[in-house]
């Protein structure tokens, strides 16, 4: 499994379906969207067990919070945008505030949604995730991560839970021996010269990135922060401290993501710039994924340029 | 269906005015909070809890009870004095209302409180928790029923309808919710805020099986929720016509009095005109 290019929302829809096979609590919720958020393969295998909820995100919360009282786990997916955004204060009030077991699994997330543009592409979900008290807020690399994610979130914890998923194919990063835990990074490697911290799609980029600077000699680590919250700050203060430039790469806005989370924690703790890798307080739009990378500088390249010019 | 007895009917009443006692004395203790919304709905949450219901104040999360929804969630005096008096938590507790560090949180808090099935306060969401979990006791084989409670304003929210969409649609017959059809909210008439009739007519396009009813009339709540029991297939909604402040005449049909609590005199005159009711 691990060395196949796959969209993370295909291994969502493909780990749902095997964790429905033997878990009988598991029931899946959706908002009409059940083909491009994959669950509608749990749908077709477990009709009993799925609620579509039709394009009423708000209620598809609450209904997936009434489960979870009975005992179920609900899984609650639609798009990043809607089911952050539409649905925010249902999650607030019911979902975090009363710690229910509601998992909520979102895809098409950043702006590799693409051609469909800014209304469908989240850029700042995870801000509005990250700020709920008893919120776990995680973004994997890859499918091999996600099914690994999709597994621990309902075998080995109880509680609230946001997962970010993407539409676009991304290559597997992960080695096969990475066991995926909750509040754990994954350090590929440590660097000397500058450190990228990095989350989802932009964990490859920051590997590729990496590779050329070795090549211009600069010795660059590269961290998988797959869990935004709790952040790995033992993690985080051993690569701050063991280099000279920290970056962080992320496909959300630079306000209230995994750059932001990042530097609240070392601004208190071990006071060190933070050059942050996002999008710039604004809205995406439509593109292929590929141009709307390279539009917003979400690229190897990009990542390399800063790079060199921060050690300047 | 046998309807429900004479002695029966007393005896909630009494207890109905016990309630409002105790609401009033944990609201004027507070100095804050809901009079209003909680009097109103008084007469059904009695009916639920001292009737209805099956439940066990020994055992609050027993898997075969049956739930009931605060979507109101700021008549949450009015859930506590129903808990308390059916003896989940000491009466001693209400005078604690709405201060640090009680578990009578402003509003219904259920980490803090048991017996509180969820937490409640932001308007609108009520219905769609009350769906869930009809779902997953239909999921579970249980015959265990669902309550809710919605204000009359609170149905301007966009949420109500999307949940009274998915409870016709999933076929909910294990749930029944009521209107407390007061015809007030915060600022003033709802049909002045925003146009909410035809109340019965919305809800029956919505697919429900709806009763209307004399919010006060004990005979007619309970017959109402007895003959919920046998509908299949559809909700039900009871649409109680009530009175913002029943039961006290100086409260009665007062928008001010939504979230004011009574002043110790008021306290005092209340309390008489309660004890003098019916003597
Ligand atoms: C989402 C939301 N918006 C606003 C409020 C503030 N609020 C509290 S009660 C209320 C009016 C409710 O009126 P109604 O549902 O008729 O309640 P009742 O008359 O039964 O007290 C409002 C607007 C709230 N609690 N939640
Ligand atoms: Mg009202």
């Amino acid at each position: 499994m691990a060395n196949k290019s796959m969209a993370t929302r295909d291994a969502y829809g493909e780990a749902l379906l095997e964790l429905g096979k033997r878990r009988l609590d598991i029931v899946v919720l959706d908002a009409d969207l059940s083909g491009s958020t994959k669950t509608g393969k749990f749908g077709k295998a477990f009709p009993e067990r799925f609620f579509n909820i039709g394009v009423a995100e708000q209620d598809m919360i609450g209904m997936a919070s009434g489960l979870s009282l009975t005992g179920k786990l609900p899984f609650a997916s639609t798009f990043a945008v809607f089911e952050t955004g539409r649905a925010w204060e249902q999650i607030r009030q019911t979902v975090c505030y009363s710690n229910l077991n509601v998992k909520l699994v979102a895809t098409h997330s950043g702006i590799t949604v693409g051609e469909d543009g800014a209304s469908h592409q989240a850029v700042e979900d995870i801000a509005l995730m990250r700020v709920l008290p008893n919120m776990t807020v995680i973004v994997p690399s890859d499918g091999y991560e996600t099914t690994q994610v999709i597994n621990t979130i309902a075998d080995e914890y109880f509680g609230p839970v946001y997962v970010r998923l993407g539409r676009s194919k991304v290559p597997s990063v992960m080695p096969e021996r990475y066991r995926f835990k909750i509040g754990k990074a994954h350090v590929f490697n440590m660097g000397k010269d500058a450190n990228i911290i990095a989350a989802g799609i932009m964990v490859s980029m920051a590997i590729a990135a990496a590779e050329i600077l070795k090549k211009n000699g600069i010795d660059t680590g590269v961290i998988n922060m797959s869990t935004i919250k709790p952040l790995d700050t033992k993690t985080l203060l051993k690569a701050a401290k063991s280099c000279r430039v920290l970056v962080t790469a992320e496909e959300h806005s630079v306000i209230g993501g995994l750059g932001s989370a990042v530097s609240e924690f070392l601004s208190e703790h071990y006071p060190v710039p933070v050059v942050k890798i996002g999008i710039r307080d604004e809205f995406g739009c439509s593109g292929s994924s590929e141009e709307l990378l390279k539009f917003y500088g979400l690229t190897p390249d990009k990542i390399v340029k800063t790079i060199k010019k921060a050690l300047k | 269906m046998a309807k429900v007895s004479q002695a029966t009917v007393i005896e909630l009443k009494e207890k109905a005015k016990e309630l409002r006692k105790e609401i009033l004395k944990m609201l004027t203790t507070a100095q804050s909070g809901h009079t209003g919304g909680s009097l109103s709905a008084a007469d059904i949450v009695t009916a639920l809890y001292f009737h209805k219901m099956r439940h066990n104040p020994k055992d609050p999360k027993w898997r075969e009870r049956d739930r009931f929804i605060l979507s109101k969630g700021h008549a949450a005096p009015l859930l506590y004095a129903a808990l308390a008096l059916s003896g989940y938590f000491s009466k001693s507790l209400m005078k604690t209302l709405r201060k640090l560090g009680s578990p009578l949180q402003g509003h219904p808090c259920s980490r803090t409180l048991p017996g509180v099935e969820i937490s409640t306060g932001s308007l609108g969401q009520g219905l769609s928790i009350a769906n869930g979990i009809a779902a997953g006791l239909k999921l579970d084989g249980l015959g265990s029923r669902v309550y809710c409670l919605l204000g009359d304003g609170e149905i301007q929210e966009g949420q109500v309808w999307e949940a009274a969409m998915t409870a016709a649609h999933y076929k909910l017959d294990n749930l029944c919710a009521f209107v407390d059809n007061n015809g007030l909210q915060i600022d003033g008439h709802c049909c002045d805020v925003m146009y909410i009739e035809p109340i019965v007519k919305k809800w029956e396009a919505f697919g429900w099986n709806v009763f209307d009813i004399n919010g006060h009339d004990m005979a007619a709540i309970v017959n109402a929720l007895d003959q919920a029991e046998t509908v299949r297939d559809k909700p039900t909604m009871i649409v109680a016509r009530t009175v913002k402040g029943k039961g006290i005449s100086f409260f009665e049909g007062k928008v001010q009095y939504h979230g004011m609590a009574p002043t110790p005199e008021e306290l005092k005159k209340a309390l008489k005109e309660l004890d003098e009711d019916g003597k």
